[in-house]
């Protein structure tokens, strides 16, 4: 039944490509991909939710996942990879969330891409990507994720640059798939390191096929030792690292991120989908697939953390600076991500998973409510030219506010818990290995991230729908563009208002707005559940938490081992003689229950977290409401002039090392000379000789007999038994 | 002393007829002569194939012979061809005035 999910939305992709393009009709092709998406996203909440289904709620020793066995791929030796799917309780989740919110924004894009030329492309390549993200997601061995990881970034690269006529498009579509590319020789390199060491690529169990899991093997193995040699010493820590730099690439991390801004030059459905919601999150997915990995390579997981934490501020305060509202929300997501692999890093793989969820709402909204005020404003990007949109697009305006609380991290809106946990997870962090303070020193870098999120998305809310209405005026700051003011004032009530969207794009920005309003509920954790009696309970946890804890667990055989482990993720502590954490007992549905002391303190962080964001969401207002067109600082809206730095460091070195290295003096020097000088030989040879050809009969004869009688001379000075072996 | 012919005498003739035919070819401008003394060599060789079939009492010698006369044959039709063809066209019948691989 698995495998419906992934052909469905092949299938739809198909169809589309096939019968769509000859149709041309924009209600069939909108219904074919729309149903697609919509038939997985049926048969995974049945799988998740049914009895004994993936999710298995309320099982907490239950993690078998559901497996659907489709064929042997490829079996040499001992290699063997399987086309089979698995959904256990981490791709269950995913599978969730990225099929959810993959239809509502296949409807918002039927919407918003009205009247295309490329309709029918559109759908079946939004189609095509789905197929991948979820083979991605539900794939049980390292390969086929594989598979599904060059498929989304195939379907990235077409969307992106979907639009032909766009001049930016293009290169930013090269710049996505070569930037993933750096990342995939990582994961493919790590991919192998783990055949080599483990024997297997499977993530799973399974015995009817004499197949062995790969991260259980891994999860049997000692703990790395930390430090800077066990990166290179082939091992663990070996693997992952390459599997973080298949991460990095993905999920748009420092050094890898600069292709993340430019692929807003796609349809912003395609940036809300691909490059917010689903793909860019498949780096965490992978690392939290592969948490058994990471929790035996401390010197990883240091990395991870330090990644994550620099990516999450340094893209936090390029975000401030910029004009284009989906640049804001680029910027914004690259932080986001940034706060996600520190999660990981932290050794907080549930908090991250978590994020994960929330972000891809909050964020999915933000970016469809950017694309419903471009599409308001015709095709009009700039913050600088919008204000004052609350009154034409009054649902595009509230529904956004959702999202906006939920990445400020405002209570009760989705994004609070998801931040506040990883924020918590990270201050309380502590062990062996890890320099002091480390812990706290990431804390406050999220921290600082926390506020200068809150700043920047107040700017943007504020730039585009409050202050004056900017969309009128000729000259703003100093750029120009007559032609689209003159289009404002000229029909000043007429078509060049904005305008509310349509009901295909209103109502996925209010579900959206509702699940980013509430969609954190069901990971409330028990610091602040017990506020009120313990409900609601933190179901995600209680969900996700055996599958990933199980793992370390099983390895936590010596006392080193787990003392290792405990910097790793705060282990409970013991209340009331009671072990706090086990998943064999019943008693609390495998939820952590921390001590007293701790609970006081996480409380006291969470209120830290809320003044953090209600101060950001100030400072963003004061500053932006009166002077939305305040000048920011250079540097920052030149993005720390990394894309020039990159030109001039790697770029421009391989562009004048091909063309003069490769191509003048290799190429052309010793290859083309090679071939030249060759034929060139052949000439003056052929030139030489053509003096034999005299023309007469004569000669030639005289040749000829010459001829005859060396050869003859020769056997006859050699003797006959030269011919011997003629007749043998 | 046995005059009966041996097979060196046979082999001496064929050689001297043989070296005829390759000084002919060799020093005759006239078409007609050079295929005169082409045939010349080949029957030089017939001579040999058979001095050699009846010495070794072989037949298959004797049916190279046929081969080649039925080959020479062929030659003739087809190179008297090209000779006629040729003195219509340069009204000469001396090699020498055919010697730039063109009409």
């Amino acid at each position: 039944m698995l495998r419906y999910i992934i052909f469905a939305p092949l299938a739809g992709a198909v169809i589309n490509w096939l019968v769509g393009r000859r149709l041309r009709n924009e209600r069939f092709i909108g219904l074919v991909a729309c149903a697609s998406v919509g038939v997985s996203t049926l048969i995974a909440f049945y799988l998740a939710f049914k009895s004994n289904g993936a999710l298995h709620i309320g099982e907490p020793n239950d993690t078998t996942p559901i497996m659907d066995h489709l064929w042997t791929w490829i079996q040499v030796g001992s290699f063997r990879a399987d086309f089979g799917l698995a959904m256990d309780r981490l791709s269950g989740i995913y599978a969730l969330f990225v099929t959810f919110v993959g239809l509502l924004i296949h409807i918002f894009a039927t919407g918003y891409m009205r009247g295309d030329g490329g309709y029918y492309r559109f759908f079946a390549y939004l189609n095509l990507f789905m197929f991948a993200m979820l083979t991605l997601v539900l794939a049980d061995n390292f390969l086929l994720m594989f598979v599904g990881w060059e498929g989304v970034g195939l379907c990235s690269y077409l969307l992106i640059g979907f639009y032909l006529d766009k001049e930016e498009a293009a290169p930013a579509a090269k710049k996505a798939f070569i930037a993933n590319r750096v990342g995939d020789w990582g994961f493919i390199l790590g991919l192998m390191l783990i055949f080599f060491t483990t024997g297997s690529i499977s993530f799973f169990d399974k015995s009817s096929l004499g197949v062995k899991s790969a991260l259980q093997t891994i999860a049997t193995m000692p703990i790395d030792g930390f430090g800077w040699h066990a990166i290179f010493a082939g091992g663990i820590t070996s693997i992952a690292v390459l599997l973080f730099i298949g991460a990095i690439g993905k999920s748009a991390q420092i050094p890898l991120f600069v292709w993340l801004p430019d692929a807003m030059a796609g349809p912003t459905p395609v940036s809300a989908l691909i490059h917010a919601a689903t793909m860019v999150t498949a780096g965490v997915y992978m690392v939290v697939r592969c948490s058994a990995i990471y929790t035996h390579a401390p010197t990883a997981m240091f990395i991870v953390a330090i990644t994550g934490a620099a990516t999450a501020l340094f893209a936090a305060t390029i975000g401030i600076a910029q004009n284009d509202i989906k640049k804001v929300l680029a910027y914004s997501t690259i932080s986001q991500l940034g706060y996600m692999f520190l999660a990981c890093g932290m050794g907080a793989f549930v908090a991250a998973i978590f994020h994960v969820m929330t972000h891809a709402f909050f964020k999915a909204q933000l970016f469809l409510g950017s694309g419903s005020v471009i599409n308001g404003m015709h095709h009009e990007q700039d913050m600088r030219r919008m204000g004052g949109l609350r009154k034409y697009m009054p649902v595009t305006w509230l529904t956004m506010c959702a999202g906006w609380l939920a990445i400020c991290g405002v209570p009760i809106f989705a994004g609070f818990f998801s931040k506040d946990e990883i924020l918590w997870k990270t201050w309380s962090a502590s062990g062996s290995g890890m320099p002091p303070g480390f812990g706290k020193a990431l804390w406050f870098i999220g921290a600082v991230t926390a506020l200068l999120t809150a700043v920047y998305m107040t700017r943007l809310m504020v730039m585009t729908f409050w202050g004056k209405e900017r969309f009128h005026v000729a000259q703003i700051d100093n750029l120009r563009d007559e032609n689209h003011a003159q289009g404002h004032a000229q029909v000043n009530n007429l078509r060049h208002t904005p305008h509310e969207s349509p009901l295909s794009m209103t109502i996925p920005l209010i579900v959206l707005a509702v699940l980013s309003t509430v969609g954190g509920l069901v990971g409330v954790p028990y610091a602040i559940s017990s506020l009120t009696g313990g409900h609601p309970e933190n179901y995600f946890e209680q969900t996700l938490e055996p599958a990933i804890s199980a793992v370390p667990n099983t390895t936590s055989n010596s006392a080193e081992a787990a003392n290792q482990l405990r910097w790793l993720s705060p282990p409970p502590q013991p209340v009331d003689g009671k072990p706090a954490f086990a998943p064999t007992q019943e008693s609390n549905g495998g939820e952590a229950i921390p001590s007293a002391a701790e609970i006081s303190q996480e409380r006291l962080f969470a209120l830290i977290s809320v003044a953090i964001a209600l101060l950001g969401i100030g400072i963003g207002w004061l500053m932006f409401q009166s002077q939305p067109l305040r000048q920011m600082p250079r540097l920052l809206e030149n993005k720390y002039y990394v894309d020039e730095i990159y030109d001039a460091a790697i770029i421009n070195p391989i562009h004048v090392g091909s063309r003069v290295g490769l191509w003048k003096l290799f190429d052309v020097g010793v290859i083309d000379g090679l071939i030249h000088d060759l034929g060139r030989a052949v000439i003056d040879f052929g030139k030489t000789i053509r003096y034999m050809q005299i023309g007469f009969v004569r000669a030639y004869a005289a040749i000829i007999l010459a001829g005859a009688l060396i050869i003859i001379g020769y056997f006859a000075y050699n003797g006959a038994h030269v011919l011997r072996f003629l007749v043998r | 002393m046995n005059m009966a012919p041996q097979l060196s005498w046979y082999l001496a003739l064929s050689a001297v007829l043989f070296t005829i035919g390759v000084v002919g070819v060799l020093v005759k401008r006239n078409v007609i002569s050079m295929f005169m003394c082409i045939e010349l060599m080949l029957n030089a060789v017939n001579l040999t194939f058979v001095a050699f079939s009846s010495f070794f009492r072989d037949v298959s010698g004797q049916l190279f012979v046929f081969i080649v006369m039925t080959v020479a044959a062929a030659e003739a039709a087809v190179g008297l061809g090209i000779i006629i063809s040729i003195f219509r066209n340069r009204e000469s019948l001396d090699v020498d005035d055919s010697s730039v691989l063109k009409l």
